[in-house]
């Protein structure tokens, strides 16, 4: 109860601030949107033909808005000290983490609900599908969870923008490959036995080892 | 000033440091420290730049870890990293810990959450006042001067009335009247049976403030002396209203 209590107040915290300024949500969108226009141009592919690539591009984009976001979402309680004053309060390194992995996924499906869309007539995805959404929930926990424990480590360094993906990409390879083979299932509009039996069960596994994984490892970088 | 909560161990010192050594690679900054602030005692901390004043303050607070030696607030072992032990101590240093987007009130009652302060509204109200903020209290942080963060990043450390308060520097950036109502502030504070630990680089500020001064120098408490009532005059504008 406690953990989630200290877990939510941050959370909220991180909530309320992006209302607020609404930096991560901007900035992020305006670069996805700059991703999937530079992908549809560069590709330069006839209409209706980027369908095969379609999941991968959708799944780099995320990646890397994914990085911009849980980047500036940490970088925020550098400015006034403010990862000091959560690192004081009475509750466990656990809740820290926790609050600002949900914060950071709470941004991050913000931004994929609001850019799945433009994604679609961009990159042509033929269907949108429940099963899509389930997988990308998925693996958006994989993200935020990895990414809000690199960037707590990288945000303490001078080369923190570099840092972050050097770190990330490597470690969320799995969700990135099962995300992406369960998007072209999905988006296939065809029988999803694989995404049911195969890729979702490996996202869920993948998203317990991390938020096992992540959060107590978190907690031996930030004691003291 | 509000009735003193219940202190525990009231019985031995408020903060105890012992052996405390540390070190930046191979640059000893602390060599084992030693010092102890009773109840209802301020001490003001002494150095040079670089002596290693704030990092014994963090360490104290338990924000950095020491390489050897134990601390305890209020008779609870900091170095053993229980996070409950951490709403002992109130902290303030260099850095406000407020966020610029959120307002005077709305910093404080994310922090009363955290704390898990009964009667938060009240409490903060309380505060505010203290800290002389209340006509500013929904205004976002980012408007206000750099005095009045410093103002409210005070009321932020004694919000959940912690048993002891670590000081950095408490008055760098406060004009003459802020820094007497701080003096004003931390002799109730002492008077309510609580413990404080500052530091500052201005002798007068320290001397007309505290009960012991103590000189760090070499990453040892080099002197430990109790604060005369003579020293205390040299000082003594800054507890009087300006």
């Amino acid at each position: 109860m406690e953990l989630l209590r200290g877990a939510l107040t941050v959370a909220w915290k991180d909530v309320r601030l992006e209302l607020r300024s609404r930096e991560v949500i901007a900035s992020a969108l305006v670069f996805g949107l700059i991703v999937v226009v530079v992908f549809n141009f560069g590709l330069n592919r006839a209409p209706g033909s980027l369908a095969p690539v379609a999941p991968g591009l959708l799944w780099v984009a995320y990646a890397f808005i994914g990085v911009l976001a849980m980047n500036r979402a940490f970088t925020r309680e550098l400015e006034h000290g403010g990862l000091d004053g959560l690192l004081l309060a009475p509750i466990s390194r656990d809740a820290v983490f926790l609050g600002k992995m949900l914060g950071s996924l709470a941004f991050m499906l913000v931004i994929e609900a609001i850019l799945l869309p433009v994604f679609a007539v961009m990159l042509d995805l033929p269907t949108l599908s429940p099963a899509l959404g389930l997988v990308i929930l998925l693996a958006t926990v994989g993200f935020a969870t990895v990414g809000t424990f690199f960037a707590g480590i990288a945000v303490q360094t001078r080369s923190r923008e570099i840092l972050l993906p050097v770190l990330f990409f490597p470690v969320v390879v799995p969700v990135i490959i099962a995300a992406v083979e369960a998007s072209a299932l999905a988006l296939q509009g065809g029988p999803m036995t694989a995404v049911w039996t195969r890729w979702a069960p490996l996202l869920l596994v993948f998203d317990a080892l991390y938020l096992v994984i992540c959060p107590w490892i978190f907690g031996f970088v930030f004691e003291g | 000033m509000r009735a003193t909560p219940e202190l525990p161990d009231a019985g031995g010192p408020a903060i105890v440091a012992a052996g405390i050594r540390k070190d930046y690679g191979d640059r000893a900054v602390l060599r084992g420290v030693d010092l102890t602030v009773g109840w209802g005692e301020i001490a003001v901390l002494f150095g040079a730049n670089g002596a290693g004043k704030t990092t014994l303050l963090r360490i104290l607070a338990g924000l950095t870890r020491a390489d050897a030696g134990t601390t305890h607030i209020a008779g609870r072992p900091m170095h053993r990293r229980g996070h409950r032990a951490r709403r002992l101590v109130g902290f303030a240093g260099h850095q406000t810990m407020l966020y610029s987007d959120l307002t005077c009130r709305e910093n404080l009652a994310f922090y009363a959450r955290l704390y898990g302060i009964r009667y938060a509204g009240r409490r903060i109200e309380e505060v505010l006042a203290q800290a002389n903020l209340s006509d500013r209290a929904n205004r976002r942080v980012r408007t206000l001067s750099h005095g009045m963060q410093k103002r409210l990043a005070m009321a932020r450390a004694v919000l959940h009335e912690p048993a002891a308060l670590l000081l950095d520097e408490p008055e760098s950036g406060l004009d003459a009247e802020s820094v007497a109502a701080l003096g004003r502030f931390l002799r109730d504070w002492a008077a309510s049976g609580r413990a404080a630990l500052l530091t500052t680089h201005s002798a007068e500020v320290g001397l007309a403030w505290a009960d012991r001064s103590l000189m760090l120098a070499g990453g040892r408490i080099e002197s430990d002396v109790a604060v005369s009532d003579g020293d205390r005059a040299e000082g003594g504008w800054y507890n009087e209203p300006v």
